[in-house]
């Protein structure tokens, strides 16, 4: 099992949790959108909450937290913290790397970008570099197939990649400087073909 | 071909703007008034007249779901869900339509929701789409500022409020009643059915769940007549859809096209064609990583809709076409594949939990060869045995693939293995040489 998806060992758990002023009104602002008696629907955003205020991962102080502030008992919003791959029960990396390897990015040539990955980082999927910079992950299809490869860096899409590209999205992620726009890195828009296309002809001359 | 003035999507790509001023310019929002004021079983009727299929895999006729729901609310809350799950490998339209034309689909979710007696829709959205959520947000709050959207949306006396849910990575959730549960704040596992979602669906009230796309072709269907956009396509495969053109062609992209259009079309004309030429094809996936293969033979002659895809033991799913030239391991291909479904399932139904790695693990040994012939029955076997044996479509979806690889290319995984026991024999004979 990767690093991620088991809760860390309890020296690495804080004691406590609970939400900064402004995640709190987040949060209620999430709760606002459901009805009063089904606060438990929430849960999912919530969590998402706890993990962006704690470093990326989620400790199990904030699932408690989380389930006390939404009135649900605290293993139903473990089987949530547990069943989602998005939450990350240890501590991760600075910089979340996500490669998709299902079959669409197969094709297109992922295993190149992994590579270009675990030689640059010294680490394989599932991994945290010594300097807690990076975290290496294998993440199934993320919806992106017509720009594959891609790679899913903090909350970006890095789009129609090639080994060198993701090269320097390293190197610049290193630097802590990354200056690359997401999307696609050859320049395209959206989903659009390169070159000739032959739909939606006279929009956006 | 589809002409461009038949296009539904004309922001497909972008290339406007996607906030409200360019949806406005683009027809979104206009008048919608009177659209609502044709009232709820004209809307279902045109609808239903329109042949609109569900476009998120199944192809369940559209206005036919909407008529199961309950003409009067008997006190429980009528609920709008659009599934904006989108995962299934190849697919990646509703991302192009929630970040390029958000508005149609918020216009479709009124036009909906009010058909079904709902004043409320969910658009629960992958948690991986973080852009798109947020632009679907910031679209809905300009829609509610102009008066589309909140109290007496659009000025037609019908209050209407649209929440986005961000789902948390879980393919499975895609499955409507899994998608319930998911927004209910449970983990996403699949429903026993009867009680259907009209009957039974979110907090236990009435609820139909549509795909996005499904949804946001509603408002130009009642804006331009059902005979229109069932003059487009095949009967009872009518309309346009969003293709998504993915693997070795030389320019991916999506496009929107009429429904019927021949595969070897599609690919030519708007993904530049296959790379190395046409007979470079091996096969295709035609609707998702759901539907089995079909080998060139039949790519040069299908037409791209649900019923001549099913004629070919195939489907048009979600119409992520997934081309693989011949420099494809298709056993590969497929494994991965399977590695996907295994990862996905939810763990509820045995012969789904069990089944999907049993199957990987077989799978990997085909990839390298390392099998017994018989094995490949086995397989099949075993495939057939969690096909329609789950709660939901999870087990069908990752025995197909499998049975579609064998079904046309068992010479080549036969193959495989004949030459890894040779290779086998060679080194116990010749120690040094396979060292």
């Amino acid at each position: 099992m990767t690093v991620n998806r088991k809760p860390a060992s309890s020296e690495h758990q804080p004691k406590e949790f609970s939400f900064t002023k402004d995640n709190y009104e987040l949060a209620i602002k999430e709760l606002s959108k459901y009805p009063e008696n089904r606060k438990a629907s929430a849960v999912i955003p919530l969590l998402d909450i706890a993990q962006r205020q704690n470093s990326n991962w989620l400790p199990i102080a904030a699932i408690n937290y989380v389930a006390d502030l939404l009135e649900m008992p605290r293993i139903r919003a473990y089987e949530v913290a547990t069943f989602y791959t998005m939450y990350n029960l240890a501590p991760v990396g600075e910089n979340l790397i996500q490669i998709c390897t299902t079959t669409p990015c197969a094709l297109r040539g992922s295993k190149d970008i992994v590579d270009v990955c675990k030689k640059r980082l010294n680490i394989n999927f599932g991994e945290t570099t010594s300097d807690n910079k990076f975290t290496l992950l294998e993440v199934e299809c993320l919806g992106a197939c017509v720009n594959a490869p891609v790679a899913w860096i903090g909350d970006e899409y890095y789009e129609d990649l090639s080994k060198e590209s993701m090269d320097s999205i390293i190197d610049q992620l290193k630097k802590g400087d990354l200056k690359l726009s997401p999307g696609s890195q050859i320049g395209r828009n959206g989903s659009m073909p390169m070159g000739q296309r032959n739909s939606l002809l006279d929009e956006g001359k | 071909m589809l002409k461009d003035k038949d296009r539904i999507f004309t922001n497909l790509y972008g290339l406007q703007e996607w906030d409200i001023h360019g949806a406005e310019a683009r027809g979104d929002w206009d008048n919608t008034k009177a659209l609502i004021e044709m009232g709820s079983d004209k809307i279902i009727e045109i609808i239903k007249d329109s042949g609109l299929r569900g476009r998120g895999g199944a192809g369940f006729p559209t206005g036919l779901k909407w008529s199961f729901m309950p003409k009067e609310s008997d006190g429980r809350p009528h609920y709008l869900v659009v599934n904006a799950d989108e995962g299934e490998p190849g697919t990646c339209k509703d991302r192009d339509i929630m970040r390029n034309d958000p508005h149609k689909l918020l216009e479709g979710c009124l036009l909906a929701g009010f058909a079904m007696g709902a004043h409320v829709a969910y658009i629960y959205i992958r948690g991986e789409f973080i852009n798109e959520a947020r632009r679907l947000e910031s679209a809905i709050i300009s829609a509610q500022k102009n008066g589309y959207l909140g109290k007496n949306a659009c000025g037609s006396g019908w209050d209407f409020n649209i929440y986005v849910h961000r789902g948390a990575g879980a393919y499975i959730c895609g499955e409507e009643t899994a998608l319930i549960e998911s927004l209910e704040g449970k983990k996403g596992q699949p429903r026993l059915k009867p009680p259907f979602p009209a009957n039974m669906g979110l907090w236990g009230c009435p609820t139909t769940v549509n795909n996005v796309e499904s949804i946001a072709v509603v408002p130009t269907i009642l804006r331009r007549g059902s005979s229109w956009f069932s003059g487009l396509g095949r009967p009872k495969n009518s309309g346009t859809k969003v293709f998504c053109i993915s693997g070795h062609v030389n320019s991916p992209c999506n496009v929107e096209e009429e429904m019927g259009i021949p595969l070897k079309e599609l690919i030519e004309r708007h993904a530049g064609g296959v790379r190395g030429g046409w007979d470079n094809l091996k096969a295709i996936i035609p609707g998702g990583s759901s539907v089995p293969m079909i080998p060139k033979s039949i790519c040069d002659t299908v037409l791209m809709d649900f019923d001549s895809l099913s004629s070919v033991k195939s489907g048009l799913g979600t119409a992520a076409v997934i081309v693989m030239d011949k420099s494809t391991d298709l056993i590969s291909s497929i494994a991965r594949l399977s590695k996907f479904y295994m990862h996905e399932s939810c763990g509820q139904c045995t012969p789904c939990r069990e089944g999907t790695g049993w199957m990987w693990r077989v799978m990997k040994r085909l990839e390298k060869g390392d099998a017994d012939l018989e094995e490949i029955d086995t397989l099949l076997d075993v495939a057939s045995q969690v096909e329609g044996h789950t709660i939901c479509a999870h087990g069908d979806a990752s025995a197909w693939p499998i049975q579609g690889l064998i079904r046309h290319f068992r010479s080549e995984v036969e193959e495989r293995i004949i030459n890894f026991k040779k290779q086998d024999i060679e080194s116990i004979n010749n120690p040094k040489r396979a060292a």
